[in-house]
């Protein structure tokens, strides 16, 4: 769809006057990665809309509103990240990183408390959650990173250094605490550093760490008595190992979440759903809204949307492959990876497969942070490809 | 590392193209994940989930009933309800945070006057006990306690203030054993056919007339099915479901509230244990029955302390929950003389008039047989042996009949030693003694001597081994007076729905006929009303003044090593009586000391329209 498009929009090397689609930069996108995007965020407004609307009284449209406001703002991002070189990133990576780490930290002594932990700004018009766009910050600084200190010291050094600057902000981000959220850091540095060519040896070292310590932080540390994680973290993190066990704790978010999507069926139950209307799923406008969506459209709905993630996922990595500099090759790799662990772990949380972690999902999940931040990973995508158009363009003089 | 340059475009060299092509099949098999389970979740178990999510979101409310009021034969209430608010928590809805448990139970404890680990070992039990269902913490709450709740209801997640009925008893402790308790189901009683469609917490008759009664005084819960959140909060124009409860009907006792009192202050005055019956002697009806020590019903609708469980159940002796009216097993004395008159007369062994010679003893055998204080009564015949109560004239009888079985056979056809079917649960049987009886235990060595001639001597006179109860010797007076139709007595009289219309009348059929000679009749009445109001009866004391004729018999039951047992019997009025009233008194001594003044009570009360006409009001007063 979009090569034809394109081949036919695209002007003859002597053309003197651009037309109105190559002066917007429109021929060098990914119509598809951007056709995805806004159909996933039309999708969630399209839910909220029914789905909330009895959430605030007096206010049907409370929730559907502002997240098509939001996915707005972060199609206009969007489209002005796409129409800069991202190469540019890569030069203030240090500046990059000093305002994510800075945000974070910030958060920690400024920040909104909401239900016990400070995870975002309370601006005049939202609240603006520093760690959602921090993954897209983390991808543009540690990427740069990584091309730039790919000569210096040995490799142990090298893998040490990356883990460093990658786990750093994460160890905030979990301060906060959001589990979910320095998770989602902790797969885009590995991955990342997984581009970036580091060596297996180290990466399976990496995870047999990680095994050990995530094994000494569920089990070894509560048995010593000293806690790492909140209760209602662990305890979210082990119900799912034992869903049914109580229904009135963590568990019971989880079966009510697989009650509503198995209730769905084919079709889905529309306006008579009752699980996600009546409270029973609860975080129904965020974390489970894929619950809402499996419970009101059934199979159907559900499966489109995550075509819609597969279709995203699969472009993002294309755009790996065509990426005119390592760089561009990290950063792609890094946001595809941000997205599939996000989607997988809040997907399969709501299908009862994954412990409840607090990922929410991208562009679906109600929040202006969390839509921004993932239109502006999806510009950056963009960039990319855009880039690498621009440069086969002048290569072979098209 | 294959970063040579970051200018120009990367050449996609193979361990760059080998770790994308596994990144891709990472993100492939996840996704593959994610779509079969989202085939596993809605297409294949579609069906139970939506059974579930259908299930999940209603909630049915069963609405308790009002049970119906128990009336007596006025139509005076004897039992009804009262409204009360109870305290209850679903079990379910209590917070997970061990935190917050702890934090509401410690708030409960206080509104509840009880201790964090009380109510948290209530709540345990009732979740092993019948789990799903809400634990009542608390009876019995004040309004302000319902206000406060509800105001503050994010505090106690799961707490709820339900309405529900609650037993009155405007009279105490009045009828008590005849009225009952109502309690929870229990789980055995879940099982029976008779409470199928119950449920754990449900409430039913647990003894008395609530018991026999109880299908008819129960009524049928209602039930609202409703549709909740999550947080079990009805949804707008969520109800899918509802049915009024029916409330119980209400049933008429043949209890006559005065006499009733009557009797159980007639009791209580002597502070002897003891217990009495007053039945119309054609129909069965009671009109009065009572026990004492006796209890105050009202206790079983509070929680009981330690000390009122140990009061109720563990004291054997006062034992205050045994209907001894009904429930008792005693010798009766020399009530039981008729009996054993009717016996003999029908039994060809005495004729009415024949005189026996009563020298104060008689000798069977080797014992020795005597009268009570040993008084020598001379020439008596059967009218004038009731009269003084001769015991040697009774004696000679049962040395008479002893090995003919005719005492055991009139006094088992006319109720002694058999049940009663009384309406009333928790009856005894009773025991007479027989020559079958005895040589069956004397051979499985439980005695060391087989029937002899002194077993039935004793009998005849209501001593040694019987054992029976004030309500079967009502039955036996009341079938002499009758002329034979043994009744079956009975204080449920009729059930009325709430508009008062009449739904059933219980008249249960008599028994069974026995054939009594009607001079036989004649004399042994005669014979009782002399002892009663006869110059020389044993019970002149009480009754010579009492200015409606009847016909009484004194007992004194000895029961070695206790004191006597005082007993009478009155059947009134003279000559064709309508009720028989039995009292008896555990330690009483003589018949005419305890049991005759409270039959004489009894009877003021019963025939208090009668002393009130006629201007005799001063006479009955000494009594």
């Amino acid at each position: 769809m979009y090569a034809t498009k394109a081949r036919r929009a695209r002007p003859e090397p002597f053309a003197v006057r651009p037309g109105i689609a190559e002066r917007l930069g429109l021929p060098y996108m990914d119509f598809s990665l951007g056709l995805a995007a806004i159909a996933l965020a039309a999708i969630s407004i399209y839910t909220l809309a029914h789905a909330t609307a009895h959430d605030v009284p007096g206010n049907p449209g409370y929730y559907s509103d502002r997240q098509a406001l939001y996915a707005v703002l972060g199609l206009v991002g969007m489209y002005l990240l796409s129409r800069i070189d991202y190469s540019r990133f890569r030069e203030v990576r240090v500046g990059i990183y000093t305002l994510l780490c800075a945000s974070v930290s910030l958060v920690l002594v400024f920040g909104f408390a909401a239900r016990g932990s400070r995870r975002s700004f309370d601006l005049p018009f939202f609240s603006f959650q520093p760690s959602e766009l921090g993954k897209l910050l983390l991808v543009l600084a540690l990427a740069g990173f990584v091309i730039d200190g790919a000569r210096r010291g040995s490799p142990w050094q090298r893998t040490v250094r990356y883990l460093c600057l990658g786990l750093a902000p994460a160890a905030l981000v979990f301060l906060q605490p959001d589990l979910g959220t320095s998770l989602v850091f902790g797969v885009i540095t590995l991955a990342v550093m997984y581009v970036g060519g580091v060596r297996w040896t180290h990466l399976a070292a990496i995870v047999g760490v990680l095994a050990v310590a995530v094994a000494f932080v569920l089990v070894g540390a509560p048995k010593l008595g000293m806690p790492i994680l909140k209760g209602y973290q662990q305890q979210r993190l082990t119900s799912f190992f034992h869903p049914s066990e109580d229904p009135s704790d963590a568990g019971y978010q989880q079966d009510q979440a697989r009650i509503a999507i198995g209730a769905g069926q084919e079709t889905g139950r529309g306006n008579s759903a009752t699980q996600t209307r009546l409270d029973f799923v609860p975080e129904r406008h965020t974390d489970f809204i894929f619950a809402v969506i499996g419970e009101r459209y059934g199979f159907a709905g559900a499966a489109l949307v995550l075509s819609l993630y597969a279709l995203l996922i699969w472009r993002a990595l294309r755009i790996v492959t065509l990426s005119k500099n390592s760089y561009g090759v990290l950063v792609a790799g890094g946001v595809a990876a941000m997205l599939l662990f996000q989607v997988f772990v809040n997907v399969g949380m709501n299908l009862g497969i994954m412990p409840i972690t607090g990922v929410t999902l991208p562009l679906l999940s109600y929040g202006g942070s969390s839509v921004v931040a993932t239109f502006l990973a999806v510009g950056v995508l963009q960039s990319i490809h855009v880039q690498a158009r621009l440069s086969q363009k002048g290569r072979f003089a098209w | 590392m294959y970063l040579r340059s970051d200018e120009r475009g990367p050449e996609m060299n193979n361990r760059l193209a080998v770790r994308l092509a596994l990144f891709g099949a990472i993100a492939l098999a996840l996704f593959v994940v994610l779509f079969f389970r989202l085939w596993f979740l809605q297409i294949l178990n579609g069906k139970e989930y939506l059974a579930e999510a259908r299930n999940n979101r209603t909630r049915e409310f069963r609405v308790s009933a009002p049970r119906g009021s128990i009336l007596d034969s006025s139509g005076e209430v004897l039992v009804d309800n009262r409204t009360s608010l109870a305290l209850q928590i679903d079990p379910n809805k209590l917070p997970p945070e061990l935190k917050r448990r702890r934090a509401e139970f410690a708030g409960l404890a206080e509104l509840t006057h009880s201790t964090p680990h009380r109510v948290r070992k209530m709540i345990h039990e009732g979740v092993v006990t019948s789990p799903g269902a809400p634990v009542t913490l608390r009876r019995d709450v004040g309004h302000y306690l319902v206000y406060y709740m509800q105001e503050n209801q994010r505090l106690f997640p799961g707490v709820t203030v339900q309405r529900v009925f609650v037993r009155n008893y405007p009279d105490g402790s009045l009828a008590a054993h005849i009225l009952g308790q109502v309690g929870e189901i229990t789980e055995e009683q879940l099982k029976e056919r008779q409470y199928r469609g119950l449920e754990p917490g449900d409430e039913i008759g647990q003894d008395g007339v609530e018991y026999t009664y109880d299908r008819y005084l129960r009524g049928k819960p209602g039930l609202t099915k409703i549709q909740v959140d999550a947080f079990g909060q009805p949804t707008p124009n969520g109800q899918l479901l509802s049915q009024p409860p029916v409330p119980g009907d209400n049933l008429k006792l043949s209890i006559d509230k005065p006499v009733q009192e009557a009797g159980e202050a007639a009791m209580s005055s002597t502070g002897l244990r003891g217990g009495f019956v007053t039945m119309n002697v054609h129909s069965g009806e009671i009109i009065a029955m009572g026990s004492y020590p006796t209890y105050e019903p009202a206790v079983f609708t509070r929680p009981m302390t330690q000390e009122q469980v140990n009061a109720l159940y563990r004291d054997e002796i006062l034992a205050p929950l045994t209907d001894r009216a009904i429930a008792g097993l005693y010798p009766t004395g020399s009530t039981f003389k008729p009996i054993t008159a009717i016996a003999a007369l029908e039994g060809g062994f005495l004729t009415p008039e024949e005189v026996i010679y009563d020298p104060g003893e008689l000798v069977v055998g080797e014992q020795v047989f005597t009268n009570a204080g040993e008084a020598a009564n001379g020439s008596v015949s059967l009218v004038s042996a009731l009269e003084v109560s001769s015991d040697v004239f009774f004696y000679t009888l049962g040395l008479r009949m002893w090995d003919s079985g005719e005492l055991q056979h009139w006094a088992h056809e006319l109720g002694i030693g058999r049940p009663s079917g009384i309406d009333l649960p928790g009856a005894a049987e009773g025991l007479l003694p027989s020559e079958h009886w005895r040589d069956q235990l004397y051979k499985e060595g439980e005695t060391d001597r087989p029937w002899s001639a002194g077993d039935n001597v004793q009998l005849a006179t209501g001593q040694g081994d019987l054992q029976t109860n004030p309500l079967q010797m009502a039955i036996a007076y009341a079938a002499i007076a009758n002329g034979g139709t043994v009744v079956t007595p009975h204080v449920g009289l009729q059930v009325d729905d709430a508009a008062g219309r009449v739904l059933r009348e219980f008249d249960p059929k008599p028994r069974r006929h026995v054939k009594i000679d009607a001079t036989y009749r004649e004399d042994i009445l005669e014979g009782l009303h002399d002892a009663a109001q006869g110059g020389g009866g044993t019970s002149c004391q009480v009754f010579c003044n009492f200015p409606i004729p009847v016909a009484g018999k004194t007992g004194t039951a000895q029961r070695p090593p206790y004191p006597d047992q005082s007993w009478y019997g009155i059947l009134a009025p003279y000559p064709d009586p309508q009720y028989i009233t039995f009292v008896t008194m555990e330690e009483g001594g003589f018949g005419v000391e305890a049991a005759a003044p409270a039959a004489r009570r009894i009877l003021e009360a019963l025939f208090a329209k009668e002393l009130s006409e006629g201007s005799s009001g001063s006479e009955s007063e000494e009594g």
